[in-house]
Protein backbone atom coordinates (compact mmCIF):
# COMPACT_ATOMS: atom_id res chain seq x y z
CA UNK A 1 0.00 0.00 0.00
CA UNK A 2 1.41 3.43 -0.95
CA UNK A 3 1.38 6.23 1.64
CA UNK A 4 1.26 8.32 -0.82
CA UNK A 5 -1.71 11.31 -1.49
CA UNK A 6 -3.22 9.05 -3.66
CA UNK A 7 -3.99 6.42 -1.16
CA UNK A 8 -7.78 7.59 -0.46
CA UNK A 9 -8.76 7.74 -3.79
CA UNK A 10 -7.07 4.10 -4.64
CA UNK A 11 -9.15 3.09 -1.31
CA UNK A 12 -12.23 4.35 -2.84
CA UNK A 13 -12.02 3.20 -6.86
CA UNK A 14 -10.88 -0.39 -4.98
CA UNK A 15 -13.81 -0.35 -2.82
CA UNK A 16 -16.53 0.95 -5.33
CA UNK A 17 -15.03 -0.80 -8.47
CA UNK A 18 -11.48 -2.59 -8.81
CA UNK A 19 -11.88 -4.99 -5.83
CA UNK A 20 -15.70 -4.34 -5.40
CA UNK A 21 -16.68 -7.45 -3.04
CA UNK A 22 -19.97 -8.09 -4.64
CA UNK A 23 -19.03 -8.54 -8.13
CA UNK A 24 -14.90 -8.83 -8.48
CA UNK A 25 -13.87 -10.65 -4.77
CA UNK A 26 -17.37 -12.39 -4.75
CA UNK A 27 -17.21 -12.40 -1.59
CA UNK A 28 -20.13 -12.23 1.27
CA UNK A 29 -22.53 -13.92 -1.06
CA UNK A 30 -24.72 -15.71 1.06
CA UNK A 31 -26.57 -12.12 2.22
CA UNK A 32 -25.87 -10.97 -1.33
CA UNK A 33 -28.35 -13.40 -2.37
CA UNK A 34 -30.92 -14.31 0.22
CA UNK A 35 -32.08 -10.58 0.99
CA UNK A 36 -31.91 -8.81 -2.71
CA UNK A 37 -35.60 -8.98 -3.05
CA UNK A 38 -36.24 -5.76 -3.21
CA UNK A 39 -34.02 -2.32 -3.71
CA UNK A 40 -34.89 -1.58 0.20
CA UNK A 41 -33.91 -4.87 1.70
CA UNK A 42 -30.52 -5.18 -0.41
CA UNK A 43 -29.64 -1.54 0.46
CA UNK A 44 -30.38 -1.60 4.25
CA UNK A 45 -28.44 -4.73 4.70
CA UNK A 46 -25.85 -3.20 2.96
CA UNK A 47 -25.73 -0.36 4.34
CA UNK A 48 -25.59 -1.87 7.73
CA UNK A 49 -22.75 -3.73 6.69
CA UNK A 50 -20.89 -1.33 5.27
CA UNK A 51 -21.01 0.87 8.68
CA UNK A 52 -20.23 -2.30 10.81
CA UNK A 53 -16.94 -2.83 8.06
CA UNK A 54 -15.82 0.91 8.53
CA UNK A 55 -16.11 0.62 12.55
CA UNK A 56 -15.04 -2.88 12.64
CA UNK A 57 -11.97 -1.62 10.41
CA UNK A 58 -11.40 1.82 12.37
CA UNK A 59 -11.45 -0.60 16.08
CA UNK A 60 -8.96 -2.84 14.83
CA UNK A 61 -6.24 -0.67 12.93
CA UNK A 62 -5.70 1.34 16.69
CA UNK A 63 -5.38 -2.07 18.46
CA UNK A 64 -3.48 -4.26 15.60
CA UNK A 65 0.34 -3.50 17.88
CA UNK A 66 -1.10 -5.16 20.79
CA UNK A 67 -2.55 -8.24 20.02
CA UNK A 68 -0.68 -11.39 19.73
CA UNK A 69 -0.79 -13.01 15.76
CA UNK A 70 -1.75 -16.42 17.50
CA UNK A 71 -5.40 -14.69 18.84
CA UNK A 72 -5.74 -11.73 16.18
CA UNK A 73 -8.97 -13.96 14.81
CA UNK A 74 -10.60 -14.36 18.08
CA UNK A 75 -9.90 -11.07 18.60
CA UNK A 76 -11.41 -9.87 15.69
CA UNK A 77 -14.09 -11.79 15.57
CA UNK A 78 -14.63 -10.73 18.64
CA UNK A 79 -14.80 -7.44 17.82
CA UNK A 80 -17.11 -7.87 14.85
CA UNK A 81 -19.40 -9.90 16.79
CA UNK A 82 -19.74 -6.55 19.36
CA UNK A 83 -20.11 -4.46 16.21
CA UNK A 84 -22.69 -5.89 14.63
CA UNK A 85 -24.99 -6.92 18.07
CA UNK A 86 -24.48 -3.11 19.10
CA UNK A 87 -26.05 -2.69 15.53
CA UNK A 88 -28.91 -5.51 15.43
CA UNK A 89 -30.44 -4.08 18.87
CA UNK A 90 -30.20 -0.74 17.67
CA UNK A 91 -32.15 -1.64 14.48
CA UNK A 92 -34.21 -3.96 16.91
CA UNK A 93 -35.30 -0.82 18.72
CA UNK A 94 -35.72 1.91 15.78
CA UNK A 95 -36.56 0.31 12.85
CA UNK A 96 -38.63 -1.98 14.15
CA UNK A 97 -40.71 -3.20 10.73
CA UNK A 98 -36.75 -3.30 8.27
CA UNK A 99 -35.55 -5.63 11.29
CA UNK A 100 -38.13 -8.05 11.17
CA UNK A 101 -37.92 -8.27 7.34
CA UNK A 102 -33.94 -8.69 7.31
CA UNK A 103 -34.23 -10.99 10.51
CA UNK A 104 -31.65 -13.40 10.79
CA UNK A 105 -29.10 -11.95 7.97
CA UNK A 106 -28.58 -9.26 10.51
CA UNK A 107 -26.69 -11.35 13.15
CA UNK A 108 -25.14 -13.39 9.97
CA UNK A 109 -23.28 -9.58 8.86
CA UNK A 110 -20.87 -11.42 11.42
CA UNK A 111 -20.18 -14.51 9.39
CA UNK A 112 -19.81 -12.35 6.11
CA UNK A 113 -16.53 -13.28 5.20
CA UNK A 114 -15.96 -9.77 3.69
CA UNK A 115 -16.35 -7.81 7.09
CA UNK A 116 -12.99 -10.39 8.66
CA UNK A 117 -11.11 -10.19 5.25
CA UNK A 118 -11.02 -6.92 5.31
CA UNK A 119 -9.88 -6.15 8.97
CA UNK A 120 -7.79 -8.72 8.65
CA UNK A 121 -6.52 -7.83 5.23
CA UNK A 122 -6.52 -3.93 5.68
CA UNK A 123 -6.89 -2.88 9.11
CA UNK A 124 -4.56 -5.24 10.54
CA UNK A 125 -1.68 -3.34 8.72
CA UNK A 126 -2.88 -0.10 8.00
CA UNK A 127 -3.40 3.27 10.19
CA UNK A 128 -6.75 4.40 11.21
CA UNK A 129 -8.06 6.99 8.60
CA UNK A 130 -7.40 4.71 5.77
CA UNK A 131 -8.66 1.39 7.38
CA UNK A 132 -12.03 3.12 8.25
CA UNK A 133 -12.21 4.26 4.75
CA UNK A 134 -11.46 1.00 3.39
CA UNK A 135 -14.45 -0.47 5.43
CA UNK A 136 -16.76 2.28 4.23
CA UNK A 137 -15.70 2.04 0.51
CA UNK A 138 -15.53 -1.99 0.23
CA UNK A 139 -19.16 -1.77 2.53
CA UNK A 140 -20.85 0.70 0.29
CA UNK A 141 -19.52 -1.02 -2.47
CA UNK A 142 -21.30 -4.26 -2.00
CA UNK A 143 -24.34 -2.02 -0.93
CA UNK A 144 -24.71 -1.01 -4.17
CA UNK A 145 -24.00 -4.41 -5.73
CA UNK A 146 -27.16 -5.43 -3.24
CA UNK A 147 -29.49 -2.71 -4.34
CA UNK A 148 -28.95 -3.26 -8.35
CA UNK A 149 -29.34 -6.79 -7.34
CA UNK A 150 -32.27 -5.65 -5.46
CA UNK A 151 -34.11 -2.78 -8.02
CA UNK A 152 -33.02 -5.80 -11.07
CA UNK A 153 -34.90 -8.77 -9.21
CA UNK A 154 -37.83 -6.53 -7.68
CA UNK A 155 -38.33 -4.55 -11.09
CA UNK A 156 -38.74 -7.82 -13.16
CA UNK A 157 -40.37 -10.51 -9.71
CA UNK A 158 -42.86 -7.62 -9.36
CA UNK A 159 -43.17 -4.95 -10.90
CA UNK A 160 -41.98 -1.83 -8.64
CA UNK A 161 -38.89 -0.32 -7.30
CA UNK A 162 -38.74 1.07 -3.25
CA UNK A 163 -41.38 -0.84 -2.21
CA UNK A 164 -41.20 -1.60 1.53
CA UNK A 165 -39.55 1.71 1.88
CA UNK A 166 -41.96 2.82 4.54
CA UNK A 167 -40.20 0.13 6.60
CA UNK A 168 -37.21 2.07 6.77
CA UNK A 169 -38.54 5.92 6.57
CA UNK A 170 -41.88 5.30 8.54
CA UNK A 171 -45.35 5.34 6.74
CA UNK A 172 -44.99 8.72 4.98
CA UNK A 173 -42.20 7.07 2.72
CA UNK A 174 -45.02 5.10 1.15
CA UNK A 175 -45.79 7.57 -1.93
CA UNK A 176 -41.70 6.99 -2.84
CA UNK A 177 -42.87 3.46 -4.22
CA UNK A 178 -42.41 3.50 -7.89
CA UNK A 179 -45.28 0.84 -9.54
CA UNK A 180 -42.75 0.58 -12.75
CA UNK A 181 -45.16 -1.92 -14.50
CA UNK A 182 -48.95 -1.41 -13.27
CA UNK A 183 -51.19 -4.58 -13.19
CA UNK A 184 -47.83 -6.62 -13.35
CA UNK A 185 -48.91 -10.28 -12.60
CA UNK A 186 -45.20 -10.77 -11.00
CA UNK A 187 -42.35 -13.05 -12.69
CA UNK A 188 -41.70 -15.72 -9.61
CA UNK A 189 -38.14 -16.75 -10.35
CA UNK A 190 -36.74 -13.51 -10.49
CA UNK A 191 -37.63 -12.99 -6.80
CA UNK A 192 -36.95 -16.89 -6.36
CA UNK A 193 -32.93 -17.93 -5.37
CA UNK A 194 -32.26 -19.01 -9.07
CA UNK A 195 -33.38 -15.51 -9.61
CA UNK A 196 -30.70 -14.23 -7.26
CA UNK A 197 -27.72 -15.98 -9.16
CA UNK A 198 -28.90 -15.05 -12.71
CA UNK A 199 -29.37 -11.44 -11.64
CA UNK A 200 -26.03 -11.57 -9.60
CA UNK A 201 -24.37 -13.69 -12.97
CA UNK A 202 -25.88 -10.46 -15.26
CA UNK A 203 -23.98 -7.67 -12.84
CA UNK A 204 -20.84 -9.84 -12.58
CA UNK A 205 -20.55 -9.96 -16.65
CA UNK A 206 -21.51 -6.26 -16.71
CA UNK A 207 -18.72 -5.17 -14.98
CA UNK A 208 -16.01 -7.48 -16.22
CA UNK A 209 -17.56 -6.00 -20.12
CA UNK A 210 -17.27 -2.37 -18.84
CA UNK A 211 -13.58 -2.63 -17.26
CA UNK A 212 -12.52 -4.68 -20.57
CA UNK A 213 -13.67 -1.63 -22.29
CA UNK A 214 -12.17 0.83 -20.48
CA UNK A 215 -9.02 -1.02 -20.49
CA UNK A 216 -8.97 -1.00 -24.25
CA UNK A 217 -9.83 2.19 -24.58
CA UNK A 218 -6.47 3.34 -22.16
CA UNK A 219 -4.77 2.02 -24.53
CA UNK A 220 -2.75 -1.39 -25.89
CA UNK A 221 0.24 -0.21 -24.86
CA UNK A 222 0.17 -0.85 -20.97
CA UNK A 223 -0.64 -4.61 -20.71
CA UNK A 224 -2.35 -4.44 -17.50
CA UNK A 225 -3.68 -7.82 -16.56
CA UNK A 226 -7.57 -7.80 -16.67
CA UNK A 227 -8.86 -7.89 -12.77
CA UNK A 228 -11.95 -9.96 -13.95
CA UNK A 229 -13.77 -11.25 -11.10
CA UNK A 230 -12.29 -14.62 -9.59
CA UNK A 231 -14.37 -17.00 -7.06
CA UNK A 232 -13.19 -17.35 -3.82
CA UNK A 233 -15.20 -20.22 -2.91
CA UNK A 234 -17.90 -18.16 -0.53
CA UNK B 1 12.92 -20.59 28.12
CA UNK B 2 10.29 -22.07 30.01
CA UNK B 3 10.25 -19.28 31.65
CA UNK B 4 9.69 -17.19 28.95
CA UNK B 5 6.99 -19.30 27.13
CA UNK B 6 4.46 -18.74 30.33
CA UNK B 7 4.88 -15.13 29.94
CA UNK B 8 4.05 -15.09 26.45
CA UNK B 9 1.32 -17.50 26.95
CA UNK B 10 -0.09 -15.03 30.15
CA UNK B 11 0.38 -12.27 28.19
CA UNK B 12 -1.78 -13.34 25.40
CA UNK B 13 -4.34 -14.73 27.70
CA UNK B 14 -4.52 -11.41 28.91
CA UNK B 15 -5.04 -9.62 26.23
CA UNK B 16 -7.46 -12.12 24.92
CA UNK B 17 -9.81 -11.33 28.54
CA UNK B 18 -9.20 -7.95 27.99
CA UNK B 19 -10.73 -7.64 24.73
CA UNK B 20 -13.81 -10.25 26.26
CA UNK B 21 -14.28 -7.41 28.71
CA UNK B 22 -14.10 -4.64 26.64
CA UNK B 23 -16.55 -6.17 24.30
CA UNK B 24 -18.86 -7.22 26.96
CA UNK B 25 -19.08 -3.69 28.54
CA UNK B 26 -19.62 -2.30 24.99
CA UNK B 27 -22.60 -5.33 24.78
CA UNK B 28 -23.90 -4.91 28.62
CA UNK B 29 -24.30 -1.15 27.83
CA UNK B 30 -26.15 -1.18 24.17
CA UNK B 31 -28.79 -4.02 25.64
CA UNK B 32 -29.55 -1.97 28.76
CA UNK B 33 -29.92 1.26 27.05
CA UNK B 34 -32.24 -0.18 23.88
CA UNK B 35 -34.11 -2.52 26.35
CA UNK B 36 -36.75 -0.33 26.93
CA UNK B 37 -37.27 0.62 23.40
CA UNK B 38 -37.16 -2.26 21.64
CA UNK B 39 -39.77 -3.24 24.73
CA UNK B 40 -41.63 -0.36 23.17
CA UNK B 41 -41.58 -0.94 19.74
CA UNK B 42 -42.17 -4.94 20.37
CA UNK B 43 -45.40 -3.96 21.94
CA UNK B 44 -46.35 -0.92 19.61
CA UNK B 45 -45.70 -3.78 16.62
CA UNK B 46 -48.36 -6.27 18.64
CA UNK B 47 -51.20 -3.64 19.70
CA UNK B 48 -50.60 -2.31 15.36
CA UNK B 49 -51.46 -6.15 14.71
CA UNK B 50 -54.21 -6.21 17.46
CA UNK B 51 -55.93 -3.39 15.51
CA UNK B 52 -55.82 -4.94 11.86
CA UNK B 53 -58.26 -7.59 13.79
CA UNK B 54 -59.81 -6.11 16.23
CA UNK B 55 -61.33 -2.37 16.17
CA UNK B 56 -60.82 -0.50 19.07
CA UNK B 57 -64.27 0.57 19.42
CA UNK B 58 -64.48 -3.34 20.64
CA UNK B 59 -62.35 -2.97 24.12
CA UNK B 60 -61.62 -0.58 26.58
CA UNK B 61 -58.47 -2.59 28.34
CA UNK B 62 -55.20 -3.03 27.72
CA UNK B 63 -54.90 -5.92 25.33
CA UNK B 64 -51.42 -6.16 26.24
CA UNK B 65 -51.57 -6.84 30.15
CA UNK B 66 -55.15 -8.62 29.93
CA UNK B 67 -53.72 -11.90 28.89
CA UNK B 68 -54.09 -15.92 29.76
CA UNK B 69 -51.41 -18.30 29.13
CA UNK B 70 -52.17 -21.44 27.46
CA UNK B 71 -49.72 -24.34 27.85
CA UNK B 72 -48.31 -26.03 25.00
CA UNK B 73 -50.16 -29.31 23.27
CA UNK B 74 -53.15 -28.71 24.16
CA UNK B 75 -56.12 -28.86 22.06
CA UNK B 76 -54.80 -25.78 19.94
CA UNK B 77 -52.21 -27.77 19.14
CA UNK B 78 -49.18 -25.28 20.29
CA UNK B 79 -46.15 -26.29 20.59
CA UNK B 80 -45.18 -23.78 22.71
CA UNK B 81 -46.74 -22.01 25.77
CA UNK B 82 -49.07 -19.17 23.84
CA UNK B 83 -50.71 -16.50 24.95
CA UNK B 84 -54.58 -15.61 24.90
CA UNK B 85 -55.71 -12.30 24.92
CA UNK B 86 -58.80 -10.68 26.03
CA UNK B 87 -60.91 -7.96 24.78
CA UNK B 88 -63.44 -6.59 27.20
CA UNK B 89 -66.18 -3.40 27.02
CA UNK B 90 -67.22 -1.95 30.30
CA UNK B 91 -65.84 -5.05 31.88
CA UNK B 92 -67.49 -7.52 30.08
CA UNK B 93 -66.10 -10.15 27.79
CA UNK B 94 -66.17 -8.94 24.11
CA UNK B 95 -63.48 -10.92 22.11
CA UNK B 96 -60.21 -12.76 22.66
CA UNK B 97 -57.53 -13.28 20.22
CA UNK B 98 -55.65 -16.34 20.08
CA UNK B 99 -52.70 -17.74 18.46
CA UNK B 100 -52.89 -20.58 16.89
CA UNK B 101 -50.32 -22.61 14.58
CA UNK B 102 -51.32 -24.67 11.01
CA UNK B 103 -48.36 -27.85 11.16
CA UNK B 104 -49.00 -28.58 8.18
CA UNK B 105 -48.55 -25.97 5.64
CA UNK B 106 -46.77 -26.75 2.25
CA UNK B 107 -43.34 -25.80 3.70
CA UNK B 108 -43.88 -25.71 7.53
CA UNK B 109 -45.60 -24.09 10.08
CA UNK B 110 -47.73 -20.88 9.38
CA UNK B 111 -48.51 -19.34 11.93
CA UNK B 112 -51.83 -17.18 12.56
CA UNK B 113 -53.60 -14.86 15.02
CA UNK B 114 -57.55 -15.27 15.08
CA UNK B 115 -59.62 -12.31 16.70
CA UNK B 116 -63.34 -14.28 18.04
CA UNK B 117 -66.29 -12.35 19.64
CA UNK B 118 -68.02 -13.60 22.43
CA UNK B 119 -70.23 -15.30 20.68
CA UNK B 120 -67.72 -17.39 18.65
CA UNK B 121 -67.93 -15.06 15.74
CA UNK B 122 -64.22 -14.33 13.57
CA UNK B 123 -63.22 -10.59 14.07
CA UNK B 124 -60.15 -11.72 11.76
CA UNK B 125 -57.46 -13.53 10.83
CA UNK B 126 -54.14 -12.54 10.20
CA UNK B 127 -50.76 -14.42 9.02
CA UNK B 128 -48.36 -13.64 11.61
CA UNK B 129 -45.54 -16.10 9.66
CA UNK B 130 -44.80 -18.40 7.28
CA UNK B 131 -42.69 -20.05 4.57
CA UNK B 132 -45.14 -21.07 1.84
CA UNK B 133 -43.94 -20.36 -1.84
CA UNK B 134 -43.96 -16.92 -3.10
CA UNK B 135 -46.78 -16.20 -5.49
CA UNK B 136 -48.12 -19.10 -5.11
CA UNK B 137 -48.89 -20.05 -1.28
CA UNK B 138 -48.47 -16.55 -0.14
CA UNK B 139 -51.65 -15.30 -0.72
CA UNK B 140 -53.15 -16.12 2.51
CA UNK B 141 -50.85 -12.91 3.25
CA UNK B 142 -52.87 -9.80 3.78
CA UNK B 143 -49.49 -8.12 2.20
CA UNK B 144 -50.40 -10.35 -1.37
CA UNK B 145 -54.45 -10.66 -1.22
CA UNK B 146 -57.02 -10.19 0.60
CA UNK B 147 -57.99 -13.78 0.84
CA UNK B 148 -58.28 -14.04 4.36
CA UNK B 149 -60.72 -11.54 4.98
CA UNK B 150 -63.20 -12.37 2.56
CA UNK B 151 -63.17 -15.87 3.90
CA UNK B 152 -63.02 -15.87 7.47
CA UNK B 153 -64.13 -12.46 8.38
CA UNK B 154 -67.38 -13.05 10.33
CA UNK B 155 -67.51 -16.51 9.84
CA UNK B 156 -68.43 -18.71 12.76
CA UNK B 157 -69.64 -22.67 13.62
CA UNK B 158 -73.04 -21.49 13.95
CA UNK B 159 -72.85 -20.11 9.81
CA UNK B 160 -70.88 -22.78 8.96
CA UNK B 161 -71.42 -26.51 9.79
CA UNK B 162 -68.32 -29.05 10.97
CA UNK B 163 -67.91 -30.52 7.66
CA UNK B 164 -68.14 -27.44 5.54
CA UNK B 165 -64.68 -26.55 7.06
CA UNK B 166 -63.05 -27.11 3.93
CA UNK B 167 -61.93 -25.56 1.00
CA UNK B 168 -64.51 -25.98 -2.21
CA UNK B 169 -62.17 -28.66 -3.75
CA UNK B 170 -62.43 -31.20 -0.87
CA UNK B 171 -66.67 -29.90 -1.05
CA UNK B 172 -66.50 -26.91 1.45
CA UNK B 173 -66.98 -23.43 1.48
CA UNK B 174 -63.68 -21.84 1.46
CA UNK B 175 -61.86 -20.53 -1.76
CA UNK B 176 -58.86 -21.41 -2.98
CA UNK B 177 -56.29 -20.20 -5.88
CA UNK B 178 -55.70 -23.56 -8.28
CA UNK B 179 -51.87 -24.43 -8.38
CA UNK B 180 -52.07 -23.89 -4.15
CA UNK B 181 -54.91 -25.26 -2.09
CA UNK B 182 -52.19 -27.18 0.79
CA UNK B 183 -51.59 -23.85 1.92
CA UNK B 184 -55.37 -22.95 2.29
CA UNK B 185 -56.74 -26.50 3.64
CA UNK B 186 -54.05 -26.19 6.64
CA UNK B 187 -55.25 -22.42 7.44
CA UNK B 188 -58.99 -23.72 7.32
CA UNK B 189 -58.47 -26.37 9.30
CA UNK B 190 -56.01 -24.59 11.96
CA UNK B 191 -59.14 -21.97 11.87
CA UNK B 192 -61.69 -24.49 12.31
CA UNK B 193 -59.85 -26.13 15.38
CA UNK B 194 -59.46 -23.01 16.91
CA UNK B 195 -62.83 -21.97 16.81
CA UNK B 196 -63.77 -25.45 18.36
CA UNK B 197 -61.02 -24.84 21.06
CA UNK B 198 -62.61 -21.91 21.75
CA UNK B 199 -66.21 -23.20 22.01
CA UNK B 200 -65.50 -25.68 24.73
CA UNK B 201 -62.75 -23.29 26.59
CA UNK B 202 -64.77 -20.42 26.27
CA UNK B 203 -65.40 -19.78 29.92
CA UNK B 204 -61.70 -20.83 31.01
CA UNK B 205 -60.80 -18.16 28.72
CA UNK B 206 -62.57 -15.62 30.00
CA UNK B 207 -61.78 -16.54 33.36
CA UNK B 208 -59.46 -15.21 35.96
CA UNK B 209 -59.43 -10.78 35.05
CA UNK B 210 -56.56 -9.09 35.02
CA UNK B 211 -53.34 -10.76 36.35
CA UNK B 212 -51.56 -7.74 35.25
CA UNK B 213 -48.29 -9.08 35.38
CA UNK B 214 -46.70 -9.36 31.10
CA UNK B 215 -43.21 -8.87 31.46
Amino acid sequence: MSQGTNQYQEIVQNGLWRQNPGVVQLLGLCPTLAVTTSVVNGFSLGLLTALVMAASNASVSPVRRWVPSEIRIPVFILIIAALVTVGDLAMHAYLHALHLVLGIFIPLIVTNCIVLARVEAFAAKNNTAPSALDGLMMGLGLALVLAILGGIREVIGKGTLFSGIDLALGPAAKQFVITVVPHYQGFLLAVLPPGAFMGLALLVATRNWLEQRRQAKAGNASSAPVDTAMAHGH
Amino acid sequence: MSESLIKHTLSTTGVMIGFTIIGTAILAFTFSTTRAPIAKSEAEARMALFRQILPESMHDNDLLKDVKKIPAGGELGNRDETEAVRARLNGQPSAVILETTAPDGYSGDIKMLVALKADGEIVGVRVLAHKETPGLGDYIDIGHSDWIKKNFDGQSLAKTPDDAWKVKKDGGTFDYMTGATITPRAVVKAVHKTLQYFGAHRDELFAAAKQGNAS
